[in-house]
């Protein structure tokens, strides 16, 4: 039905380069001469084209990076609900845990020239770019040290010098917009492509499909990822898409069915998609993902799915699991190593959410800062005119 | 920043499914009861809207309700509830999110002579599908010389929500109160929201329904008149909801219960405020309204939305016009700050009106007069 169940075909090291010498390389974390064949879990299917292929070089050390950066993320999303459930957190707080693999796959394939646009669902993306737990923590609580001082929230997150640009709240509006900064990008005649995020939900949003066909018509180095995680808020999705396989969704336009809970399917399709992009305009990634978390937090998310659904992908195919059983199959660490480095990201998550939480609250004035660039001394009001003005800066 | 809302307002959780948990809000206070003297039964506004579209739904088959998880998922905000295993998949339709699209064939289906509800999860979202609302729907009875009538409700909630940040917190009263073919209602109460949803979905012309998410788990007193499947309330018809001699005070939706509250503070300062129930913002009652500033010679207006072209100046416009040699002192303003919705409390708090500026305000309009 919804979600077709993946054996648990996981872990298929091809072969191992120069296996003898990377034990003496430890600290394994550095390693990143030894060469790892690894095998993506599933064939990539291709709409299209012909899909890149399934064996995947890697490294001891990019292995351990996926593996700390992966659970730093899905440290900071647990945090996140308990800071909601504790009221420091207000409004929608939409989680990806789950779905970690998407945002580091894709990382690791691109540069921070490359931009992101996503939707809600954006506080790891946000990190994948670089940004920083503390930015993180304050923009949810508020704080004035977050990355948008404490005024979007936890759906507009944004960092402009890494070319991430947020942090959406209308379902599918980010995709025109990521075709926009992809033409940007070809008018400038930059070797950068964008890469818009997008659920199966947003996936049928008539502005998509327009953007699209300019994309198509005009060659942007556009790039749709659609993060398949199988239901848009309550709606499974084939109760919202005649046709749920997205990624043949462009028509005319190619697209690759991924593995998006395996960070090195994730990675060679970007990089596949990126170079096909340059060369010859857009292509759609369909990731097929899946989100641990209810919508946002007050969706319990057990209502339109079993538990055992929640369960069976949790032991099945998670994105981290998947990267701790490459590590300790290839002996790369130990698993009381990997513990550590768990127990060391829940200590940075504390740390940062305890230096958030010394960040004050944007001043009362901060009211109207920012809403233009530009305000040209126009004057702005407060509820009561008479008591509250302000001349625009 | 809190502090004073908190003193003055009740904390009570509300049982808001899939959009956030909203921590406060405000009870119904005691003038809000004086018409129900009779009353005998509290019902939330929740209810009184899921109850209207029961019984609109038993009345006439043509009615069906559409929208994003209105159907399985009972209502994203649970105002739905029900009403897919009593009505099944064809009347109660779910919807993928593509707002333009299912807007659009709702509007097509009136014309065809049935009686879509339309249910935006939020009126943020009616912004995919303006152009439906206004060129498809608000024009055709007009483009048409009369032949194509439009009978449609566009309903859910509006207004500032809590803690959601810019895109998913405004008012949109305005916006649509400015289009000539749409009719714009905007309740209050649970008496306001069964008789006047019952009324939208009986009218032959598009309704824009605007709810405020906020009140949705507030209980007010219904008489059995309310709850007789017949009670319909004018579109188009204001309600004085306290009477007073002093200043008038005219609010819509949420802002009714900030404006009760606020006439009972003024009570102890001497102040005897009356208090305009819109309920329509378009057709807008200015009868009601001249009536009443001619009674009291002072106008306050209370709205969440932006002040320029807004409610309030409309409202204030209508009065000058008509009933400037009765105002005793300058019409009074209060309304959302200049400002996209701020997502931190502190800001957010500034952004739209509190209790205080209107009393602040109301007592300006008072004393300024001299
Ligand atoms: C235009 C619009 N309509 C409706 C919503 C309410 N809404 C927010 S998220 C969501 C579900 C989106 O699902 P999907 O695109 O699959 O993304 P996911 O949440 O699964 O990451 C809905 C209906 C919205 N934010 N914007
Ligand atoms: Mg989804």
């Amino acid at each position: 039905m919804a979600l077709a169940r993946r054996s648990s075909n996981l872990l298929k090291p091809l072969s191992t380069a120069s296996s003898s010498s990377f034990l003496n390389r430890r600290p394994f974390s550095t390693d990143d001469s030894t060469t790892i064949t690894i095998e993506t879990s599933v064939p990539f299917t291709g709409h299209n084209c012909e899909p890149p292929s399934r064996s995947i070089d890697t490294t001891p050390k990019e292995l351990m990076t996926f593996f700390t950066d992966m659970a730093l993320m899905r440290r900071m999303e647990i945090a996140a609900d308990s800071l909601y459930k504790s009221k420091l957190i207000r409004g929608f707080c939409h989680l990806y845990d789950g779905q970690e693999a998407v945002s580091i796959g894709m990382e690791a394939a691109i540069t921070k020239k490359d931009c992101i646009i996503t939707a809600y669902r954006d506080h790891c993306i946000f990190l994948g770019r670089g940004g920083t737990l503390l930015e993180s923590f304050a923009e949810l609580m508020g704080r004035q040290a977050g990355c948008s001082r404490g005024k979007g929230g936890s759906m507009h997150f944004y960092k402009k010098d890494a070319c991430f640009f947020g942090g959406h709240g209308i379902v599918g509006a980010q995709v025109p917009l990521g075709c926009g900064l992809a033409f940007a990008q070809k008018y400038r005649k930059e070797d950068h492509v964008t890469f818009t995020m997008y659920g199966d939900g947003a996936a049928n949003q008539g502005q998509l499909f327009e953007a699209l066909n300019m994309a198509a018509l005009w060659d942007l180095p556009a790039i749709l990822v659609c993060e398949n995680n199988h239901y848009g808020m309550g709606t499974a999705e084939w109760r919202a898409a005649k046709s749920p396989a997205y990624y043949k969704r462009g028509d005319y336009v190619p697209g690759l069915k991924v593995d998006g809970m395996d960070a090195f399917a994730v990675k060679q399709a970007c990089k596949f998609a990126k170079e096909h992009a340059l060369k010859n305009g857009p292509i759609i990634l369909e990731m097929d993902t899946y989100r641990y978390h209810g919508h946002s937090m007050s969706d319990p998310g057990s209502t339109y799915r079993t538990r055992d659904e929640i369960s069976g992908v949790r032991q099945e195919r998670d994105p981290i699991e998947r990267i701790r059983k490459l590590i300790l199959a290839h002996d790369i660490a130990t698993e009381k190593e990997l513990k550590d480095i768990e127990k060391l990201a829940r200590k940075e998550v504390d740390e940062a959410i305890a230096k958030a939480k010394e960040s004050p609250m944007p001043d009362d004035s901060e009211l109207f800062t920012n809403v233009y660039r530009k305000g040209y001394g126009v004057e702005s009001f407060g509820a009561d005119r008479k008591e509250v003005r302000a001349t625009l800066p | 920043m809190l502090g004073i809302i908190k003193q003055k307002v009740g904390a009570r959780g509300l049982t808001a499914p899939v959009f956030g948990d909203y921590m406060q809000k405000l009870s119904p206070v005691a003038s809000a009861m004086r018409d129900f003297s009779s009353a005998t039964k509290k019902m939330t506004v929740r209810d009184a809207l899921n109850s209207a579209l029961d019984e609109e739904m038993a009345a006439d088959s043509n009615v069906f309700v559409m929208g994003e998880e209105v159907g399985e998922y009972q209502g994203a905000y649970k105002i739905t509830k029900g009403l897919l295993d009593k009505y099944g998949p064809d009347r109660v339709v779910d919807t993928p999110i593509t707002e333009a699209g299912f807007t659009g064939i709702g509007v097509g289906a009136a014309y065809h002579g049935l009686k879509p509800v339309i249910e935006f999860m939020t009126f943020n979202f009616s912004m995919q599908a303006i152009d439906h609302i206004i060129n498809s729907a608000a024009k055709s009875n007009y483009m048409s010389g009369g032949k194509i009538n439009v009978p449609i409700v566009f309903r859910g909630p509006n207004g500032a929500a809590a803690g959601v940040g810019a895109q998913h917190s405004q008012c949109y009263g305005a916006w649509y109160g400015a289009i000539p073919g749409l009719k714009v209602l905007v309740p209050y109460s649970s008496e306001d929201a069964r008789g006047l949803l019952k009324a939208a979905i009986r009218d032959p012309d598009p309704v824009v329904f605007l709810e405020n998410e906020i009140l949705y788990g507030d209980s007010f007193p219904v008489s059995q008149e309310v709850l007789d499947p017949n009670f319909c309330l004018p579109i188009g018809k204001a309600k004085i909801e306290r009477q007073g001699k002093d200043v008038t005070i005219t609010a819509y939706s949420k802002m009714v219960g900030f404006a009760l509250k606020a006439a009972e503070i003024l009570e102890k300062d001497g102040i005897n405020a009356e208090v305009i129930n819109l309920r329509s913002i378009r057709p807008l009652d200015r009868d009601t309204i001249n009536d009443s500033v001619r009674k009291t010679n002072r106008l306050v207006t209370v709205e969440e939305g932006f002040r320029q072209h807004g409610v309030g100046a409309e409202i204030c416009a209508s009065v000058v016009e008509d009933s400037f040699n009765y105002l005793d002192a300058p019409v009074e303003r209060i309304a959302g700050a200049d400002v996209p919705t701020p997502y931190t409390a502190n800001l957010e708090r500034l952004a739209f009106p509190q209790i205080e500026d209107i009393v602040r305000a109301t007592k300006r309009a008072c004393y300024r007069s001299g």
